[in-house]
C-alpha cells in the first residue's frame, strides 16, 4: 500500500472508532439525561415529596395569580396540570400559554414549590403585526407543540 | 490541490482575493448592523432582544463552519502532507475560537432576560462550550511542540477527533429536551424567521463569512512568513556549523 | 433617541452583545494584520543575512 493510501486508511479507521465511541456514550447518556418531566408523568406515577426534579409544560390560561412576591400558576401538558408556586422574579417571557421549565420539589400538599423557573421559547421569529395577522386568520401555530 | 501547496502561488492567490473579501465583509457587516439595530422590527415574543440574534446566530454558525474547515484541512494535511493545509488549520483556530466565544457570551446575554438564566447545562450550550475548549486545546497543542511537524500532526488529530462534536451541537436540540429552542434557520421546512428579520440575519452571516476569509488571509500570510524565517535560520545555522568544522 | 437606546428595557443586554462582539472582531482583525506585517519584515531581514541572497544581489549590481 502506498504511504498516502495507508495514512488515509488510518485516519478513516480512527474516525470510525471515535464516532462509534461517542455514539455509544451519547446513547447511554440519553437514558440518563432526563431533562424534565411532564405533569402527566407526575400525576400517573406519583412522585415522592421533597425530591428535587424539573417539570416542564405550558402555563395554563387564566391560572396565574400573585400574592405579594409569591406567584401561583398551573402548568399543563394538555392531559394533566400541576400547581406551582414561585417566590422570585419570573423571566420576561413568562406569560399564559408559554412553555416553561421549573426546578423544585413537591410539598406534602402536592404543590410544586419551584426554586427556579425558566421560560422556553419556540423557533419562530416574526414581528408582532405578523403574529397578530396570523392569529386573526387562524394560521397561528401556538407555542409548545414541541416543549 | 497540490498546485496551491506552493506558498508563493498561494500568497499571490490570497492577495487577489483579499480586497474582495474585505469589501464584502465591511459592506455586509456595516449594513447588517444598521439594519439589525435600527430597521428590523422587534419580535412578537422577545421584543428588542431579538436583535442579539443578528450577532449570536452568525457567530454560532461560523464557529461551527470554521471548525469544519479546520478539520478538513487537518485531514488534508495529515493524509497528503499538504504544505499549506496545516497552516490554514492553524490560522483558523483563533478566529473560530473568537466566534465561539462571541456566540456563548451573546447567548448568555440573551438567555438572562428571556429564559431567566445566564446559563443552563443543557445539551446545546454544553456542546458549544466543549467546542470552545477544543479550539483552545488545539491552539495550545501547537505551542506545546518545538518541532512544528510533530505539532502539526498532533493538532490535526485533535481537530479530527473533535469534529465529532459538530453533529452533536447541530442535533442536540432534537436529540434532547433542551431549554434552547430547535433550529430556526437550517430546517427541513425552510427558515422559521419572518423575512423582515431574516434578511439582516443573512447579511450578517455573509459578513461573518467574508470577515473570516479576510482575517484568515492575514493569519496564513503570517504563518508562511514565520515558516520561511525558521527555515532560513536553520539553513544559516547549518552553514555556520559547516564553516566552523572546515576551519 | 433614548427610546432607541433603551431597546424596550433590554438596552443593557443588546448593547453589550453588539459592543463586545464588534470590539472582539476589530481587535482580532488588527492583531492579525500586525502579526502578518511583523512576520513579513522578519522574514525579509533574515533573508538578507543569507549569503546566497547577498551574492545574488552583488551580481546584480
Amino acid at each position: 500500500m502506498k504511504p498516502k493510501r495507508k495514512r488515509l486508511f488510518i485516519v478513516l479507521i480512527g474516525l470510525l472508532f471515535v464516532s462509534a465511541a461517542v455514539g455509544f456514550s451519547l446513547f447511554a447518556l440519553d437514558q440518563e439525561l432526563d431533562v424534565f418531566r411532564s405533569p402527566s408523568e407526575i400525576a400517573e406515577k406519583g412522585f415522592p415529596s421533597g425530591k428535587r426534579f424539573r417539570v416542564g409544560g405550558l402555563v395554563e390560561d387564566g391560572s396565574v395569580s400573585s400574592e405579594g412576591i409569591v406567584t401561583t400558576f398551573r402548568v399543563t401538558d394538555g392531559a394533566h396540570a400541576l400547581t406551582i408556586t414561585y417566590d422570585k422574579i419570573l423571566p420576561d417571557l413568562f406569560r399564559e400559554g408559554q412553555g416553561i421549565i421549573a426546578l423544585g420539589a413537591l410539598n406534602a400538599g402536592g404543590t410544586f414549590e419551584a426554586q427556579e423557573v425558566l421560560a422556553k421559547h419556540d423557533e419562530n421569529y416574526m414581528p408582532p403585526e405578523v403574529a397578530d395577522a396570523l392569529k386573526k386568520s387562524g394560521h397561528f401555530k401556538p407555542e409548545g407543540g414541541d416543549s | 490541490m497540490h498546485r496551491f501547496a506552493n506558498p508563493t502561488r498561494f500568497l499571490r492567490l490570497a492577495a487577489a482575493v483579499l480586497p474582495f473579501s474585505a469589501a464584502v465583509a465591511a459592506l455586509c457587516l456595516g449594513a447588517g448592523l444598521v439594519w439589525g439595530l435600527f430597521f428590523a422590527p422587534p419580535d412578537y415574543q422577545q421584543g428588542d432582544t431579538v436583535r442579539i440574534m443578528f450577532i449570536h446566530v452568525p457567530a454560532a454558525m461560523m464557529a461551527m463552519g470554521v471548525y469544519a474547515g479546520m478539520a478538513i484541512s487537518s485531514a488534508i494535511a495529515l493524509i497528503w502532507r499538504h504544505a499549506i493545509a496545516d497552516l490554514i488549520a492553524k490560522a483558523s483556530a483563533p478566529i473560530g475560537a473568537t466566534f465561539c466565544f462571541i456566540c456563548l457570551l451573546t447567548g448568555s446575554l440573551w438567555g438572562k432576560p428571556m429564559w431567566g438564566t445566564w446559563w443552563v447545562w443543557d445539551a446545546r450550550l454544553t456542546s458549544m462550550l466543549i467546542m470552545l475548549f477544543i479550539y483552545l486545546g488545539y491552539m495550545a497543542l501547537w505551542q506545546a511542540f518545538d518541532d512544528q511537524t510533530k505539532a502539526a500532526r498532533a493538532a490535526a488529530i485533535l481537530a479530527l477527533v473533535g469534529a465529532i462534536n459538530l453533529p452533536v451541537i447541530k442535533f442536540s436540540v432534537e436529540w434532547w429536551n433542551t431549554l434552547h429552542q430547535p433550529a430556526s434557520l437550517i430546517t427541513m421546512d425552510g427558515p422559521k424567521i419572518h423575512s423582515s428579520l431574516l434578511w439582516p440575519l443573512l447579511l450578517m452571516i455573509v459578513g461573518f463569512g467574508a470577515y473570516y476569509l479576510t482575517v484568515l488571509i492575514f493569519r496564513v500570510r503570517a504563518e508562511v512568513h514565520q515558516r520561511r524565517t525558521r527555515m532560513l535560520r536553520m539553513a544559516q545555522a547549518d552553514r555556520h556549523a559547516a564553516m566552523q568544522a572546515a576551519e | 433617541m433614548s427610546e432607541f437606546l433603551s431597546m424596550g428595557g433590554y438596552g443593557l443586554y443588546v448593547w453589550t452583545s453588539w459592543g463586545v462582539g464588534v470590539a472582539l472582531l476589530i481587535a482580532l482583525l488588527i492583531q492579525s494584520i500586525a502579526i502578518a506585517r511583523s512576520a513579513a519584515k522578519e522574514a525579509e531581514a533574515t533573508e538578507l543575512l543569507s549569503p546566497r541572497r547577498r551574492r545574488r544581489k552583488a551580481e546584480a549590481e
